[in-house]
C-alpha cells in the first residue's frame, strides 16, 4: 500500500519544480513580467471601480459636455457631460467579464471535444472535428454578428457568441497534444491495469496537455477582448447606459473633431488589455510550449 | 498528388455543407417570424405573402433547406426582405470595393512584415530585431477600427492630407480612389502585417537552426548564399500559410474598418443586414464569406502541399 502514496509524492514533486520552472522563466521575460502587472492593475480597478471612478457612470453635466482632460475630468467628458475616465474603468469589469466568460465557454466546450476526439481517434475524432472545421470557416467576427444577429443584441449572448467562435481552437490544440500521448507508456499502463476511459482522460491524459492549453487561454483572451470591443461598437454587445469601450469608441465618433479624447481613452483602454494578455501569453508559451507557434494562433484574430 | 487534391475538395465541400446548414438554420433560431420582424412597421400583407411564398417559408424545414440550397448552388440567394432586390446581386456590387481592399492591406501586410521577420530573424538580438518585435507586438494588440479612427484624426481631419472616408471607383477617379484606399488599407494591413512579421521571424529563425544550415555554412557559402538557398526555401511553408489565413480574413471583409471608412464592402454589407434585420442578405453575405475563405484555405493547402511533398504523403 506504500507504493501509491510514493507516486503521488514523486508527481507532487515533479510538478512543483515544473510550476517553479515554468514561473521563473516567465518572470525572466520581461514582456511577460510588464503584461502581468499591468493584467493585476486592470484586475484591482475593475474590482474597486465603484469606488475609484470619481462621477458616477451617467452622471449627466450639460454645462460641462465635451471638455478636455483637465484635473476635474482626467479624460474629459463626453456630449452629455459624463466623466469619460470613470466610465472608462467602470467598463473594465464588463470586458474583462466577457473576456473571462466567454473564453471559459470556449475552454468548456473545446477541450473536452479535443480530448475525446484525440483519445478515441477514428470516427468520432472525424465528426468531431469536421464539425470544428465548419464553424472553424466562418471568420470569428462574421460568425458572432450572425449568432448576435439570432439571438438579439445582449451582453450575455455576446459571451456565448464569442465562446462559440473560439471553441474549434481549444479543440484542435488539445487534440493535438491528446494524439501525441495515447500511445504513451503510461497511457497503456493504466490501460493495461484496468483504469476505466475516463480515469485515464482525467487522470493521465489531461494534466498532461494543460501547457498548451493555459497557454492559449492567455491569447484568446486577447482575441476574445478585442472581439467584444468590436461587438459592442457595432452596438450588439453591451446596451446603453451601460458604457463598453467598443461603444465609447463608437459613441465618440460623432464628436470626434471637438472632443478626441471620447476616442482615444477607450481605444488605449482596449490596446492596453489586449497587449497585456498577448505579452503574457507570449512569455507562457516561451515557458510552457516552446515549439508552438501555431497557425491557428494567426487565425484568434479574423 | 491528385488523391490529395480530391481528398482536400472533398473535405471542402463538406465544409461549406456544414456552413450552409448553420447559415440556414440562423434565419430559423430568430425568435417569431423573421420576415414580420423584417418587415416592422412597414408591414404589408400582399408584400408578407410575397415574400414567404417566394421563399417558401410555409413549407417544411427540411423542404426549405434542400431548395434554398438547389438555388443558392445555381447563384440564387433569394431576395432580400426589405428592397426586394436579389441577394447574389447585392453581394457582387461590393465585391470590387471588398477585393480592393483586401489586395491592398495585404500588399501593405507583405511589404511590411516579409522583409523585416527575415532581416530581424537573421540578426536576431540586434537593435533592429528588438524595435522590430516590440512594434510587431503593439501591431497586434491595436483594434484595427481604433487604429483606423486614429488615422483619420491625424491625416484627415488634423492634417487633412486624405479623406476620411467613402470610396470611388478608380474608372470614375483614380486618384481619388487611391487617397480612400490608403488609411483603410493602413488601419487592416499594419495588423496584419505585425502577425505576418512574428510568422516570418520565427519560421526563419527556425530553418536557421537546422543542421543543414550549419552545414552549409561550414562548407563555407556565403551568407547570402545560405539565406537564399537554404533558408528562405525551408520557411516559406509556414510563412504562406499564414499568408494564406490573412488573405482570407481580408477577402471576408473587415467589418468594423469597413464601417467606419464607410467602404461599401462585404462585411459593412453583412453588419447593416443585420441592423435591418434583413435576413436573406445576411445569409448571403456570410455564406459568401466562408466560402471565400474555404477557398484560400484550399489553395493554400494545395500550394503547400506542392512546395512540400512530405504533406501529399501524409
Amino acid at each position: 500500500m506504500t507504493e501509491p502514496a510514493a507516486e503521488t509524492t514523486v508527481g507532487v514533486v515533479a510538478h512543483r519544480s515544473r510550476l517553479r520552472t515554468t514561473a521563473e522563466t516567465v518572470l525572466r521575460n520581461r514582456l511577460a513580467v510588464f503584461g502581468l502587472v499591468i493584467l493585476v492593475l486592470l484586475v484591482l480597478v475593475a474590482l474597486a471601480a465603484p469606488l475609484i471612478a470619481p462621477y458616477t457612470i451617467n452622471q449627466v453635466d450639460v454645462a460641462n459636455r465635451l471638455q478636455g482632460p483637465s484635473s476635474q475630468h482626467w479624460f474629459g467628458t463626453d456630449e452629455l457631460g459624463r466623466d469619460v475616465f470613470s466610465r472608462v474603468i467602470i467598463a473594465s469589469r464588463v470586458s474583462l467579464q466577457v473576456g473571462f466568460v466567454s473564453v471559459g465557454i470556449a475552454l468548456g466546450l473545446g477541450v473536452p471535444v479535443g480530448l475525446i476526439a484525440g483519445y478515441y481517434g477514428g470516427r468520432i475524432d472525424s465528426i468531431l472535428m469536421r464539425l470544428m472545421d465548419i464553424l472553424f470557416s466562418i471568420p470569428a467576427i462574421v460568425l458572432a454578428i450572425a449568432i448576435l444577429a439570432a439571438l438579439g443584441p445582449d451582453i450575455v449572448n455576446a459571451m456565448i457568441a464569442i465562446g462559440v467562435v473560439y471553441t474549434p481552437i481549444f479543440a484542435r490544440i488539445t487534440r493535438g497534444s491528446v494524439l501525441t500521448l495515447r500511445d504513451a507508456v503510461f497511457v497503456q499502463a493504466a490501460r493495461s491495469i484496468g483504469a476505466s476511459d475516463l480515469r485515464i482522460i482525467g487522470n493521465h491524459v489531461f494534466p498532461n496537455v494543460i501547457a498548451p492549453i493555459i497557454v492559449q487561454t492567455s491569447l484568446s483572451l486577447a482575441f476574445a477582448i478585442l472581439a467584444e470591443a468590436a461587438l459592442s461598437f457595432l452596438g450588439l454587445g453591451v446596451q446603453p447606459p451601460n458604457p463598453a469601450w467598443g461603444r465609447m469608441l463608437s459613441e465618440g465618433r460623432a464628436f470626434f473633431q471637438r472632443a478626441p479624447w471620447m476616442a482615444i481613452f477607450p481605444g488605449l483602454a482596449i490596446f492596453a488589455t489586449v497587449f497585456a494578455f498577448n505579452a503574457l501569453g507570449d512569455g507562457l508559451r516561451d515557458a510552457l510550449d516552446p515549439q508552438q507557434r501555431s497557425i491557428i494562433e494567426s487565425r484568434g484574430r479574423s | 498528388m491528385t488523391g490529395f487534391v480530391v481528398r482536400r475538395i472533398g473535405q471542402m465541400a463538406l465544409a461549406l455543407l456544414g456552413v450552409s446548414v448553420i447559415v440556414f438554420a440562423l434565419i430559423h433560431f430568430v425568435p417569431g417570424d423573421p420576415v414580420r420582424t423584417a418587415l416592422g412597421t412597414r408591414f404589408d400583407p400582399d408584400v408578407y405573402e410575397a415574400l414567404v411564398r417566394r421563399h417558401g417559408l410555409d413549407r417544411p424545414l427540411v423542404i426549405q433547406y434542400f431548395s434554398w440550397l438547389g438555388s443558392a448552388l445555381q447563384g440564387d440567394l433569394g431576395v432580400s426582405f426589405r428592397s426586394g432586390q436579389p441577394v447574389t446581386g447585392l453581394v457582387l456590387e461590393r465585391l470590387p470595393a471588398t477585393l480592393t481592399l483586401a489586395g491592398a492591406a495585404l500588399a501593405v501586410a507583405l511589404v511590411v512584415g516579409v522583409p523585416l521577420g527575415v532581416v530581424s530573424a537573421v540578426r536576431s538580438g540586434s537593435k533592429l530585431d528588438y524595435i522590430a518585435s516590440a512594434v510587431s507586438q503593439v501591431g497586434v494588440s491595436v483594434p484595427d477600427f481604433w487604429a483606423g479612427i486614429m488615422y483619420i484624426l491625424l491625416f484627415s481631419l488634423t492634417l487633412g492630407w486624405l479623406p476620411p472616408s467613402g470610396y470611388v471607383s478608380p474608372l470614375v477617379d483614380f486618384t481619388g480612389w487611391l487617397r480612400h484606399l490608403v488609411l483603410p488599407a493602413l488601419a487592416v494591413g499594419l495588423v496584419s502585417g505585425s502577425i505576418i512579421f512574428r510568422f516570418v521571424r520565427s519560421a526563419v529563425l527556425e530553418a536557421l537552426n537546422q543542421d543543414y544550415v550549419r552545414m552549409a555554412r561550414a562548407k563555407g557559402l556565403s551568407r547570402r548564399a545560405v539565406l537564399f538557398d537554404h533558408v528562405l526555401p525551408n520557411a516559406w511553408i509556414p510563412i504562406v500559410t499564414v499568408v494564406g489565413l490573412q488573405l482570407g480574413f481580408l477577402l471576408g471583409g473587415v467589418v468594423v474598418v469597413e464601417i467606419i471608412f464607410a467602404w461599401p464592402g462585404i462585411g459593412r454589407l453583412a453588419y447593416l443586414a443585420v441592423g435591418d434585420r434583413d435576413f436573406t442578405v445576411l445569409q448571403g453575405s456570410v455564406l459568401y464569406i466562408a466560402t471565400m475563405f474555404l477557398v484560400i484555405n484550399l489553395v493554400v493547402d494545395l500550394l503547400y502541399a506542392w512546395l512540400d511533398p512530405r504533406v501529399r504523403y501524409d
